[in-house]
């Protein structure tokens, strides 16, 4: 109880210092500066520019002019979207009063609270964002590091790679393989190496139907797994051979020059390598000096860092508790950040988080699942509240539907990071 | 206006078949079920989340008064859309196609012959007032046994603002359907009886059900105070 009140009072004095403190007010309106403009920091600085209705300096800095998402990625690779409908502008967040810096941010110095990009000039911040999705992990598939990529894309970040794979998907040999490598957990989008396999299924099955699809797998089971196998039996039998960490998907050996994957000891030539190596959190967090190990940690209640309370890391690269690492995640807590930011800078209300997560995957035409869950912050962690997941056996029109809803959730969400289509 | 013109033309053309055939206005009134969910027609007949449809021929497109249309529907209006049997018959196979920015979440009746038979039903309210008959088999009712209580809770918009950060992204804040349905502009009582009704499990969705089903009557209250000014 002492300890509490104790703590409290701590809390409030501090608190009221801050706010007393002239330092802010007198440098002109507190800085905020969010690296990275995916599903986390797009949403975070648009809200937080937007409901501070010019009150905070909101700068984001993100080196591509078009953003791909990652999510319907597969979709593209299924032929179900272009790559355009895929990509997406920054103006919408200009418009919303976010300075856009197209740029790379190569360091941050806690201290002096400064970020330092590659153009060479440097940004003051009062509160950091820090957004930057995920890396890979050196060498956690034998043989294959990033110089590897073009002859074995990874496609786990939208864009060239993925535009790049499904090239590749095209110049497949009539019968020929296509081989994935799927990452250990925990890894970004939990559903998306599967409705991979069912995406390149779908246009193996339209074009290339003798093909086959080798899944090495260091999981003994994975996200909807089985809706993803029923859906694999119903639509594409005997096209998707998933080997799984109990018969040896996890001992995976690949060589790009020779195009072989070795699985438990088993070499085989493939015709197209998908090699989803395992993740860490994007190299910035590692630069500002945030992560333990290969993620961040973050408070609950407003995705601040446990290192600093002036730094905050959203999405993929945090490590948060129970929500996964998902592009819906990622926004729903960079609203909760945003709140708490802008409170933290002009004294608005903050109100308690909630967090949210749904993730739709496409198995074939109109064949949609999705699993979704509500979460709440505790003292240790983001921790789920209650959840669903679509059945197997649900009839056609239950998973038109639920594609359909897709569609819009789509829509929704890059609406809600970009700003409305004008 | 070219394109606006252009589906004019295409409805006119389309609608040759309606034209010579008047439609079944019983089956047409079946057809209606779906749509009263938001639109009101008959004696009695107010806006609700859509206009009521009263006098509807001959009405120029977001001409009442009283009723906040989108934009994408201003726009129609003062581009000269008027609604009639052929551009009903347009209107009425894809909402979007013609008014993108629609909030009304309907996908579009496919099938000509239904949608003849609507707009026969229809075409009888907008005769004479007079002649339109009593309200009750189509006025929609609100029918609920939620706490008055509840009902009568005074939402705070602030908080509903924080809230709806859980909804946008689905839902568009601009109010665009793109396959999830439009929430703005959604009168208040409507909104708390819909969410309470996915509390509860009586509506059927599973995001809904979860989403709603944490929320508590004041911030229901506060998303249903915030959503009925939202307007972008």
């Amino acid at each position: 109880m002492t300890l509490n009140r104790r703590t409290f009072l701590g809390t409030s004095a501090v608190a009221a210092a801050t706010l007393a403190a002239p330092m802010v007010r007198a440098q002109g309106k507190p800085r905020v500066v969010v690296i990275g403009g995916g599903a986390g920091g797009a949403t975070a600085a648009r809200y937080i520019a937007k409901d501070s209705k010019g009150d905070i300096d909101v700068t984001l800095i993100e080196p591509t002019r078009t953003y791909y998402t990652c999510f319907f990625s597969n979709l593209y690779l299924g032929g179900f979207k272009t790559i355009d409908e895929i990509g997406h502008s920054y103006g919408g967040l200009a418009a919303n009063g976010v300075n856009v810096v197209h740029d790379w941010a190569v360091g941050v110095d806690r201290d002096t609270k400064m970020v330092t990009l590659a153009g060479g000039g440097t940004l003051k911040y009062d509160k950091l964002i820090l957004s930057p999705g995920i890396d890979f992990v050196d060498m956690a598939v034998p043989g294959w590091d990033i110089s590897a990529q073009n002859a074995m894309p990874h496609a786990y970040k939208a864009g060239s790679q993925t535009e790049l794979l499904k090239a590749q998907l095209k110049a497949m040999p009539e019968g020929g393989t296509f081989a994935m490598v799927a990452p250990p957990n925990p890894y970004r989008c939990p559903p998306g190496p599967y409705e991979r396999v069912s995406m390149v299924a779908h246009y193996l099955k339209v074009n290339n139907p003798t093909a086959k699809i080798i899944v090495a797998d260091p999981k003994p089971k994975f996200s909807k797994m089985a809706l993803f196998q029923e859906g694999w039996n119903n639509h594409y039998e005997g096209m998707v051979d998933w080997i799984g960490e109990d018969f040896g998907g996890g001992s995976v050996s690949v060589d790009p020059v020779a195009m072989t994957v070795t699985i438990d000891g088993e070499e085989t030539k493939v015709d197209v390598a998908n090699v989803i190596p395992a993740m860490k959190a994007g190299r910035i967090a590692d630069i500002a000096g945030v992560t333990d190990g290969n993620w961040a940690p973050v408070n609950a209640a407003d995705m601040s860092s446990k290192m600093d309370p002036d730094v905050y890391v959203l999405g993929d690269a945090s490590q948060q508790g129970d929500m996964p690492k998902s592009g819906f995640s990622a926004n729903s807590q960079a609203k909760v950040c945003a709140n708490a930011v802008r409170g933290a800078l002009t004294g608005s209300k903050v109100f308690p988080a909630k967090f949210s997560n749904t993730c739709w995957s496409l198995i074939e035409t109109n064949d949609g699942v999705k699993v979704g869950a509500t979460y709440e912050a505790t003292d240790e962690k983001i921790a789920k509240v209650d959840g669903f997941i679509s059945q197997t056996g649900e009839s056609a029109d239950v998973r038109k539907a639920t594609y359909e809803e897709s569609e819009g959730w789509y829509a929704g969400i890059t609406a809600d990071m970009f700003g409305a289509k004008a | 206006m070219r394109t606006l013109a252009a589906y004019v033309a295409a409805a006119a053309f389309a609608a040759l078949p309606a034209l010579a055939d008047p439609g079944d206005v019983e089956k047409g009134e079946k057809l209606f079920q779906q749509c009263k969910g938001c639109h009101q027609i008959g004696a009695g007949a107010t806006n609700r989340s859509g206009p009521h449809l009263n006098g509807l021929f001959g009405r120029k497109a977001a001409g009442l008064d009283g009723f906040r249309y989108s934009k994408s529907f201003q726009r129609a209006g003062a581009g000269g859309l008027e609604w009639h049997a052929e551009t009903l018959d347009t209107f009425l196979e894809n909402p979007r196609a013609m008014t993108s920015g629609t909030r009304m979440s309907y996908p579009g009746l496919k099938s000509a012959e239904d949608r003849t038979h609507l707009i026969a039903f229809l075409r009888q309210y907008s005769d004479d007032p007079a002649n339109i008959p009593e309200a009750d088999p189509t006025a929609q009712g609100i029918d609920h046994d939620l706490d008055p209580a509840i009902l009568a809770l005074v939402g705070d918009p602030e908080y509903g603002a924080y809230l709806s950060g859980e909804c946008t992204t689905c839902h568009q804040a601009a109010g665009s359907d793109d396959g999830i349905p439009s929430i703005t502009l959604w009168p208040e009582d409507q909104f708390v009886v819909a969410m309470h009704a996915y509390k509860t499990k009586k509506r059927n969705h599973p995001v809904m059900q979860m989403i709603a089903g944490r929320l508590g009557d004041e911030e229901i209250a506060a998303l249903a105070a915030y959503f009925k000014d939202l307007e972008n």
